[in-house]
């Protein structure tokens, strides 16, 4: 099967709410394995863009393709889920009642029905799949503990453990340093550059550090639409950019 | 197959439980049928009966918990696949009476001989046979929530407002099976059986073999639940309760999960008011009434919702408390059912069940203060030793 090369296409997606347009207009590309930031004050339309994406919520106008074929306006949540599109909420959002590893394991790649959650037996390389997760995102020895137990940046760690488990080709990520200290920042960064050797990986991020860290394509959003895109440096010389985000 | 879906589910105070029903079936019947009326340990008939039922209230309140305690839909309307369980039954005790009816009509019940109907409407048809009657006893509920359950869980219709349409569900249903029209018997529904599979409705022996039955019933109740529920569906289903749109976005289709365990919980809820009826030797209209649903609800709040051991016990007790006081206090009975639901929202939000657990857990920490080899900080340490945590947000 051929592969196409852009794993994510939007060309001129709009939506608005009650007449207030949250994206306007919005067109961008993300390769196969590509990293890309994306940043933008608020209300530049970062977590609509992701509802977009996901199925949350439906565009008025604009083409959505992923892996070139797949038209994502025709699917709900769980068929585009199911496509290979992962997604981690600005709020840390896991199964707070349920153990780390009960997390993971709803995670996991297997099959989503009902009769065949019903019947679903454990095996080795379920297991297997599982520890190794746990050791990437280092709550090997919180497994048997409730997600809610867990502190807010493990949290975090877990919801991008969930989405590895999913094993999906796109991943979107919304602000995963929020609340986070330097040093579990700095381990997220070098986490997600991991992660993107074999995925496609956006990150919506607020934090300048963590986006140099990153050190990846970065696209401004503005009202809606896009107004800049570059490399860090390139787009914080931008007088644009400057004015409407970075200058204030 | 059942042993291992039961593995992780089994916990003490469930295997508890299902012994003590095991046991119950075969004891009660014993002391009721074996022992003479004299000796102290006689179970009086009265009693069987009146456990009977309670057992069948408890069935009912394991369906509601099902669906409210694990799924997180909160359904006022579950009285109503109880009573179309009881119905289906009702039809069946009706069809056995024949020529002992007060007209003496060989195939039209009573009421319709009254209502000067010629023939038995097609729908009734078929009820003559037990397993039918069962058959229908299961697949009505069913069938009604799969229908129901498909439109409402699609378009989404969540919480407080999937509630009120519950609530709706079996308050039209109320008002449809008041009609006479409708040939069920009406206002005064169906009632003056006879006998069940040959045997009199009203020995001693049918009675105790009742109870035993919805002993029974619900210990299978119970196995299923404790499978489901222990299951990865189990683990979806919390999920769902905890945290519904994250859920979607790893891929499940909630509303076939939440299809699922409604169907299910419909026809265990049917299964108990097919239990119930001829216990209590009437079906009419009112078991449809809003207000037997929203009681349900209590006994699941008062027992531990999610727990399923806790909705049996708190039907058992709410029921007995309601017994004492319709005996004793027949005015108070309304103030003190609302008062212990206020009371239990209050003060004990897990119910009966966790309140005995957090007790068990104390005692155990009180008996070994210090549990070595685990280093890891709860969280609340690792919170405090990083105040700049929530001022990042």
């Amino acid at each position: 099967m051929a592969k196409a090369e852009n794993l994510l296409y939007l060309d001129g997606v709009s939506v608005s709410f009650d007449g207030f347009k949250a994206l306007n207009n919005l067109s961008f590309l993300i390769g196969r394995n590509e990293m890309r930031a994306i940043i933008g004050p608020n209300g530049a339309g970062k977590t609509t863009m992701m509802d977009v994406i996901t199925g949350k919520t439906r565009p008025d106008e604009g083409t959505l393709r992923f892996d070139g074929k797949i038209d994502l306006t025709a699917h709900d949540e769980a068929e585009i889920a199911g496509f290979g599109i992962g997604r981690k909420f600005q709020k840390p959002t896991v199964f707070e009642n349920q153990s780390v590893r009960d997390n993971l394991k709803l995670a996991l790649k297997a099959p989503r029905g009902p009769f065949a959650t019903l019947f679903h037996r454990d095996d080795a390389a379920q297991r297997a799949r599982i520890d190794e997760l746990l050791a990437t995102i280092r709550l090997r020895d919180r497994e048997t503990d409730l997600a809610g137990d867990l502190s807010h940046g493990q949290k975090q760690w877990l919801e991008i453990g969930m989405l590895l488990a999913q094993d999906p080709e796109l991943l979107l990520i919304d602000e995963p340093a929020a609340g986070m200290t330097d040093a579990e920042t700095a381990a997220t960064a070098d986490l997600l550059r991991e992660i993107a050797r074999t995925h496609s990986v956006v990150v919506v991020e607020h934090d300048m550090t963590f986006v140099r860290a990153l050190g990846v394509k970065v696209t401004v959003l503005h009202e809606g639409s896009v107004l800049a895109e570059g490399s860090l440096d390139h787009v914080s010389s931008d007088q644009k950019v400057i004015d409407v985000y970075l200058g204030r | 197959m059942t042993l291992r879906f039961l593995s992780g589910g089994l916990t003490g105070g469930r295997i508890v439980m299902l012994a003590l029903l095991v046991a119950a079936a075969i004891l009660v019947p014993v002391l009721n049928l074996a022992l003479p009326e004299s000796h102290p340990l006689h179970v009086p008939t009265y009693a069987v009966t009146l456990m009977g039922k309670y057992l069948t209230y408890a069935l009912l309140a394991l369906a509601l918990d099902l669906v409210w305690g694990y799924c997180g839909i909160l359904s006022l309307g579950h009285a109503a696949f109880f009573a179309l369980g009881g119905y289906a039954m009702g039809m069946y005790l009706m069809r056995q009476i024949g020529t002992r009816g007060v007209y003496g009509d060989p195939v039209l019940p009573d009421f319709m001989v009254f209502l000067n109907w010629q023939e038995l409407p097609w729908y009734w048809y078929g009820f003559d046979a037990f397993p039918f009657a069962m058959l229908i006893a299961l697949a009505a509920p069913g069938l009604l929530a799969f229908i129901f359950g498909w439109f409402a869980f699609r378009s989404r219709v969540t919480g407080v407002y999937l509630s009120i349409i519950t609530q709706a569900m079996t308050y039209a249903l109320l008002l449809a099976f008041f009609r006479n029209d409708m040939g069920f018997g009406g206002n005064n529904g169906l009632t003056d059986f006879k006998d069940i599979l040959g045997f009199d409705i009203q020995s001693d022996a049918t009675r105790a073999g009742l109870f035993a039955a919805s002993a029974l019933a619900l210990a299978g109740g119970l196995v299923i639940a404790v499978a489901i529920t222990a299951s990865k569906l189990g683990k979806v289903l919390i999920a769902v309760r905890d945290a519904e749109s994250r859920t979607r976005f790893l891929g499940y289709r909630v509303e076939h999960y939440k299809l699922f365990v409604w169907t299910v919980s419909a026809m265990m809820a049917g299964l108990a008011g097919a239990l119930y009826v001829p216990q209590v030797g009437i079906i009419n209209p009112g078991e449809f009434a809003p207000a037997n649903s929203i009681e349900a609800v209590i006994w699941v709040a008062v027992g531990g919702r999610g727990t399923l051991v806790g909705p049996i016990i708190g039907a058992v007790l709410v029921n007995f408390a309601k017994s004492w006081f319709t005996a004793a206090l027949p005015e108070f009975w309304l103030f003190a059912l609302g008062g212990l639901f206020v009371f239990v929202t209050l003060f004990l939000p897990k119910g009966i069940v966790g309140l005995a657990k957090s007790a068990v857990q104390r005692l155990r920490r009180m008996r070994e203060p210090q549990t070595p080899g685990r280093e890891t900080k709860t969280p609340r340490e690792m919170a405090a030793a990083r105040p700049s945590e929530q001022a990042a947000e």
